[in-house]
């Protein structure tokens, strides 16, 4: 059975009450935190987690399911932060009208630059993607109204509805924990829903989806713009956890993290993007605590992720369920 | 805008422009015969420049430390190819593109980690040192053009290797079609080597030249890296003839709006005030957008290799 079932097309979902096995334990584990571990510290670095985890989730929608391998992703982050933290220098610091808008910009930003990428493919997409999330990053540094180079400085966490919500650290927790749940419930519903199914197939034999008479592009660009949305409310929240915005949000190599993120994970899973984000986040943790020189760990872990780790985490999991 | 600050930025952006071009060369050609996405090129050039400035200080000549960096260059490159590269071919980009990046977070840490996060100073060699009078009035190093002139001659070279050797002829046909020349007896994979290898240690040649007039620090290759796959984009993929030409354009352009965007904006009309603050936002963005712009009107580039 196990044989049938991993070599299957990756088109063919697993069975529906595996897959919620899996998030369910997720969302359990993540819920519990807090009451295990009150202290400060693990309360920011499971929320920076789970902030990452809201990115990949936004990445894995177009990588696994669009098999669109976007290398400028961390734009939309910035995009995100930035939209707040310079609403919160101009004094709104309501997050019902300053995260709504960081949403707005990054989609907005996904239409105009997803509407010139998607005109190519392969490697030249992921060049191009790269050279508009260099561009975004640019532009940041070139802001010097808002910092520049050196970054822009929250005072304060937005309110929520005129509350303080989120300045205390268990309650921001939760909200975070809330949007990733959210955000994990809309993407699954998007891949699963008719959309999903034609953007799979456009990934799979996209010559038989335009035979069938549906036009690829239009799909990919919507998912491209959906995914741009969410990793700005990703951005959103990181500005609100870290009380700073600068320019290394949108870094190149930011952007190779949240791919590292997704396909160590699992590509096209959802699941796989929250272990992911949440794997790669703790053993950089953990690698730094080790050495300063942790990235000279870190990064043949992530040659051997690309090498060995096909289908990722998740498939792990899987298999060691012996299912 | 003088004509003497004109003349020298174009130099510069030549010197820029010929770096490029030997860090592109080897990375259209790896792209063009395998399809191989290579993100830790940018590395071979920063590992040639530390190489060639512990060569330099051991030996105490320039020329022989350049060739000691030459050669190690490409003995590393060989070694990258045969323990991690070779298991990447068959592969999706995706995980192309994943394990060099791990590369180069692993290379970038293993320079601080050998040589120090300090930048490192390498000595002009002594013939080539000081400066001429290109035009009247204006001096410009003799190393900068020692730089554009090697550029040059490498580049002049490749060309008759690609042009009119037997390996060059290889060569193009793996870039145009590497099924059917493997289809023919050629054995691809060792031609890849050998491209793999020669192209590593033009990066390498490239970070040697360069160590004189920059520092030498660690994430150096870096931003060159993500320049040299503009200039390949723009270029065209597997085409050295493009990636000598898109070079050249992304050399001078970006060399040439960071010292006058500020100056073009004020002609166009703008306050002092504004063209200050927009200036050098345009200038560094501006290659990005000739990308973008060569993308959508020609997406696969000005001299495409594959028909």
């Amino acid at each position: 059975m196990a044989d049938i079932a991993t070599s299957a097309p990756a088109s063919i979902p697993a069975p529906l009450w595996r897959r919620h096995a899996i998030a369910l334990v997720i969302f359990a584990a993540l819920a519990v935190v807090p009451f295990i571990w009150p202290e400060r510290y693990v309360l920011s670095l499971v929320g920076r987690a789970m902030v990452f985890g809201i990115a990949a989730l936004s990445l894995d929608l177009i990588l696994g399911y669009g098999a669109m391998v976007s290398f400028g992703h961390a734009a939309f982050l910035g995009l995100g932060g930035y939209a707040v933290a310079i609403l919160s220098a101009h004094g709104i610091d309501e997050a019902a009208i300053s995260f709504p808008v960081a949403m707005l910009v990054g989609a907005a930003f996904a239409l105009v630059t997803g509407a010139i990428s998607l005109k190519t493919r392969g490697v030249y997409f992921i060049m191009i993607t790269l050279a508009f999330g260099q561009m975004a990053f640019f532009t940041a540094t070139s802001l010097s109204a808002y910092g520049g180079d050196d970054g822009l400085r929250m005072f304060s966490r937005s309110d929520v509805f005129g509350t303080r919500l989120l300045r205390n650290e268990t309650s921001f927790y939760f909200v975070v924990l809330g949007v990733l749940l959210g955000v994990y419930l809309l993407l699954r519903a998007i891949v699963g829903s008719r959309f999903g199914r034609v953007l799979r197939g456009a990934k799979e034999n996209e010559r038989r989806m335009r035979a069938l008479g549906f036009d690829p592009f239009r799909y990919r660009l919507a998912a491209y713009v959906i995914s741009g949305a969410i990793c700005a409310l990703a951005g959103a929240l990181f500005a609100n956890l870290t009380l700073f915005v600068s320019p290394a949000y949108m870094s190149w190599q930011r952007s190779g993290d949240m791919i590292a993120m997704v396909v160590a994970g699992g590509l096209g899973t959802l699941n796989g993007a929250i272990i992911g984000a949440i794997g790669v986040l703790l053993i950089e943790e953990w690698l730094a605590e080790l050495t300063q020189h942790w990235k000279a760990l870190f990064g043949p872990l992530v040659v051997l992720v690309a090498i060995f780790a096909r289908g990722g985490l998740v498939k792990l999991i899987d298999r060691g369920a012996g299912r | 805008m003088s004509s003497t600050l004109l003349i020298i930025q174009t130099l510069n952006g030549l010197q820029l422009g010929v770096l490029l071009f030997l860090i592109a060369a080897g990375l259209t050609l790896v792209f063009g015969v395998m399809d191989f996405i290579n993100l830790a090129h940018g590395v071979q050039y920063m590992l040639g420049a530390y190489l060639a400035a512990m060569f330099v200080a051991w030996t105490g000549s320039f020329v022989i430390g350049l060739i000691l960096a030459l050669i190690s260059a490409l003995a590393f490159g060989l070694l990258l190819e045969i323990v991690v590269m070779r298991h990447l071919y068959d592969r999706d980009h995706l995980e192309q593109v994943l394990a060099t990046f791990g590369l180069i977070l692993f290379l970038n840490e293993a320079v601080k980690i050998i040589w120090g996060a300090a930048p490192l100073q390498v000595p002009v060699p002594d013939m080539l040192t000081g400066s001429i009078v290109i035009a009247n009035g204006v001096l410009y190093p003799v190393w900068r053009l020692a730089i554009i002139g090697a550029g040059l001659g490498v580049a002049l070279g490749l060309y008759l290797v690609v042009a009119k050797t037997r390996v060059g002829m290889l060569i193009r046909a793996g870039a145009s079609n590497a099924q059917m020349v493997s289809a023919l007896g050629v054995d691809i994979r060792r031609l890849f080597m050998i491209v793999f290898g020669f192209g590593a240690m033009l990066a390498g040649f490239a970070g040697c030249m360069a160590a004189p007039v920059l520092s030498v620090e660690p994430g150096m290759g870096d931003n060159l890296l993500i320049l040299a796959f503009v200039v390949i984009v723009i270029g065209g993929i597997g085409s050295i003839r493009g990636a000598f030409v898109g070079a050249l354009i992304v050399g001078l352009t970006d060399t040439l709006l960071r010292s006058f965007s500020v100056d073009l904006l004020r002609l166009g009309g703008l306050s002092a005030g504004d063209a200050r603050t927009i200036g050098p936002a345009i200038a560094s963005m501006s290659i990005y957008i000739l990308m973008a712009a060569v993308l959508f009107f020609r997406p696969t580039g000005l001299f495409p290799a594959k028909g």
